[in-house]
């Protein structure tokens, strides 16, 4: 099946889903409610998100720089770095580095980039223990399902489906609250830190002044798996610099603002370096992979580079008409939403993907909520344009020709006019079915009726 | 990954495509298509202050901040009198959580406090067994600062006792000092430069609140991997 039908069909049965609205309904209606309170709390939300739109470009415009600096930086406190131009470099320098170590299991905090090269997989097909240690991704490795959110991965589930999920893959469950769930997870989890090999995490920023990856999270788990085993790996794209250590005053609340409505995630940590001299813990060693991966592609686009500005915060899925409605795994991406339907097309390519542009209501509310300001719904339209551009629709063009004919012509447009009102009752006998014509538009929607007497004639009348 | 003669590594390979990207400059953005190639001369980021939220002048303002986003993320925030209260406090949360064994790390306050209880204590910095501090019922610790804008305080692998200790044992207990408060986060990223610019510790963390989720249905718990209670003693 091609991407294009399975996300219409995805789409028409998840729309239709309503146990699955009211979950995604009332869990956004939530994420709504405190993430105003803490937008009105800001001095001013509007300037910030100016200031960060700002950072972000000098950043990305200046990217071969900041690299080189951060690099350099790491490299100076012995960390090992490593480039990777795409998904399958990556996991072999991940893969090589735990056959080097020799290492059996890997505890893994959240890094959407480990989903976009599907790193999991690859290892454990290699015969690695992969443990997901974020409570949602661990929730949906159980269900052996992607992430349904790039910051709420289990937001599609209720409690009582996480407690029948345990009983079953952990044996253990002793009730459906919330409480008791996140308990079981913990416990199981404890012990995996202490015998883990290798920790894996992504990363949210990159410091090119200072040399530092900075994490955000608010479990815990990033800052163990950061801490106990004895070799860590971190795997970032090359768009997450920033340039100077103090922007993160403004980043780290803007992201936990923009993404989960809190004044501060509970951990933003930032990493120099492995364990230093006079240092009790730490890995011995710490390996930083920077992926490209088809950035530098989006990168040569200047109308759509600022889309590179992302920080992955999920403020436009939880804010879309169209995610709330079709919901995340319909995308069939790792990066879903608008920002997803932005930039898919540039890393997976334009014709299969572009259908994820049309799928827009192009009502801007992504844009609107982007805590940097990348111009979304405008990018949407770009891709409809791009991919027109390069493989135009041989009916749809041919449809607008005859239009063109017909509208131009007043005596055509009359008579056409004419057609459609003596033509449509025979439409209400197939409304919806296989031989209407319109039926794209029917199937879900009513057509207007047309009226005998156009305004133009009415106009007439009344001189 | 080897750079061997005339074939490019994946970094050159890398940064030669950003390169080759860049030569077409992009808008910046709000400035309606207008291409610069240079940004502001100061940092857009230097304003912050002005943008984030507010927290008053004085000290007492700023304490009361502290003390209100402390308790909305639920952590314990005990504001004392004097440095001799310290002990009092302590063992009243040592008793009501039938502490038997604690971490801790060689520092001023840190072994003031951590002595004062009578108990075993589990210091980290010559090396520890992590499967020894995973049984201790609460890990000890300084500070660095701690943040009126945000409830929160920094720590370090130095200040701190090392990664562990802050977020394995169960109940992280703070020791801070009343000069130690910051008003808001540029405030404690100009402190860490001036402290630690010519070498930073490996690890800096700002940590806002207990240890939390709300992955199962977006409804909040604590304790998801790190601890559970966070207990912040100023005197």
């Amino acid at each position: 099946m091609s991407f294009v039908s399975q996300f219409k069909s995805l789409a028409s049965e998840k729309t239709r889903d309503l146990r699955h609205r009211l979950v995604i309904r009332t869990a956004l209606r939530g994420y709504e409610i405190v993430r105003d309170k803490r937008k009105a709390a800001f001095q001013s939300w509007e300037s910030a998100r100016q200031a960060a739109a700002e950072t972000k470009w000098e950043a990305i415009n200046h990217l071969d720089e900041h690299l080189i600096a951060l690099t350099s930086k790491l490299e100076a406190r012995g960390t090992k770095v490593h480039w990777a131009s795409n998904g399958a470099q990556a996991r072999e320098i991940i893969a090589q580095i735990l056959r080097d170590k020799k290492a059996r299991s890997i505890i893994k905090s959240k890094a959407m980039t480990s989903e976009e090269i599907h790193l999991n997989h690859a290892l454990e097909k290699e015969g690695f223990t992969v443990v997901e240690s974020d409570l949602g991704e661990f929730i949906v490795q159980l269900r052996h399902e992607p992430p349904y959110h790039i910051v709420f991965p289990s937001m599609h589930l209720t409690r009582g489906e996480i407690k029948d999920l345990f009983q079953k893959e952990l044996g253990d469950a002793p009730s459906d609250s919330p409480e008791d769930l996140t308990m079981v997870a913990r416990r199981v989890m404890r012990q995996k830190y202490l015998t883990a090999d290798v920790g894996f995490t992504g990363g949210n920023f990159a410091i090119a002044e200072t040399g530092m990856i900075s994490i955000t999270e608010n479990e815990g788990n990033a800052r163990l798996t950061a801490a106990l085993p004895k070799t860590m790996i971190t795997l970032m794209g090359i768009e997450k610099v920033l340039p100077r250590f103090s922007d993160l005053a403004l980043f780290l609340p803007m992201l936990a603002t923009a993404g989960a409505g809190q004044p501060m995630t509970c951990y933003n940590t930032m990493y120099s370096g492995p364990r230093q001299p006079g240092e009790c813990d730490g890995p011995e060693e710490w390996h930083v992979i920077l992926l490209d991966n088809r950035r530098t592609e989006l990168l040569a686009d200047a109308e759509q580079r600022d889309s590179l500005h992302c920080i992955r915060c999920g403020a436009c899925l939880n804010v879309c008409p169209i995610f709330r409605n079709v919901g995340g795994h319909t995308y069939g991406t790792t990066y879903s939403g608008p920002v997803g339907a932005v930039i898919t097309p540039h890393l997976r390519g334009l014709q299969d993907w572009k259908h994820l542009s049309n799928a827009s209501s192009l009502c801007g509310a992504c844009t609107e909520a982007c805590p940097v300001k990348i111009d979304l719904h405008h990018h949407l339209l770009q891709n409809r344009r791009n991919a027109s551009a390069n493989e135009p629709a041989f009916f749809e063009k041919l449809a607008y020709k005859m239009f063109a004919i017909v509208a131009n012509e007043p005596a055509f447009w009359s008579l056409a006019k004419k057609i459609g009102w003596l033509t449509q009752p025979l439409q209400s006998l197939v409304k919806g079915s296989a031989l209407d014509p319109a039926k794209a538009w029917t199937k879900t929607r009513d057509l207007p009726p047309q009226p005998l007497e156009s305004f133009k004639d009415w106009w007439k009348n009344r001189q | 990954m080897k750079n061997t003669g005339t074939i490019l590594s994946e970094r050159e390979k890398i940064l030669g495509r950003i390169r080759e990207a860049l030569k077409i400059s992009a808008p910046l953005p709000g400035s309606h298509d207008e291409v610069t190639t240079h940004a502001h001369a100061e940092s857009p980021a230097s304003h912050a202050r002005e943008w984030l939220p507010s927290v008053g002048t004085s000290a007492a303002e700023q304490f009361d901040l502290f003390a209100k986003n402390a308790a909305d993320l639920k952590a314990d925030f005990q504001l004392l009198n004097s440095r001799e209260e310290l002990p009092a406090a302590l063992k009243k949360i040592a008793a009501a959580e039938k502490w038997s064994r604690i971490a801790s790390h060689d520092g001023e306050l840190s072994n003031f406090a951590s002595t004062t209880l009578g108990l075993p204590v589990m210091l980290t910095d010559k090396g520890y067994d992590v499967q020894e501090m995973e049984k201790c019922d609460a890990g000890i610790s300084e500070c660095d600062a701690f943040i009126a804008q945000t409830g929160g305080v920094v720590v370090t692998s130095r200040s701190a006792g090392g990664r562990a200790l802050s977020v394995l044992p169960p109940h992280h207990i703070v020791i801070a000092r009343r000069e130690q408060l910051v008003a808001d986060l540029p405030a404690a990223f100009a402190l860490l430069k001036q402290k630690y610019a010519d070498n930073y510790p490996s690890m800096i963390s700002f940590i806002t609140g207990p240890s939390r989720t709300g992955d199962i249905e977006r409804i909040l718990v604590l304790g998801a991997h790190g601890p559970k209670k966070l207990t912040i003693l100023c005197f």
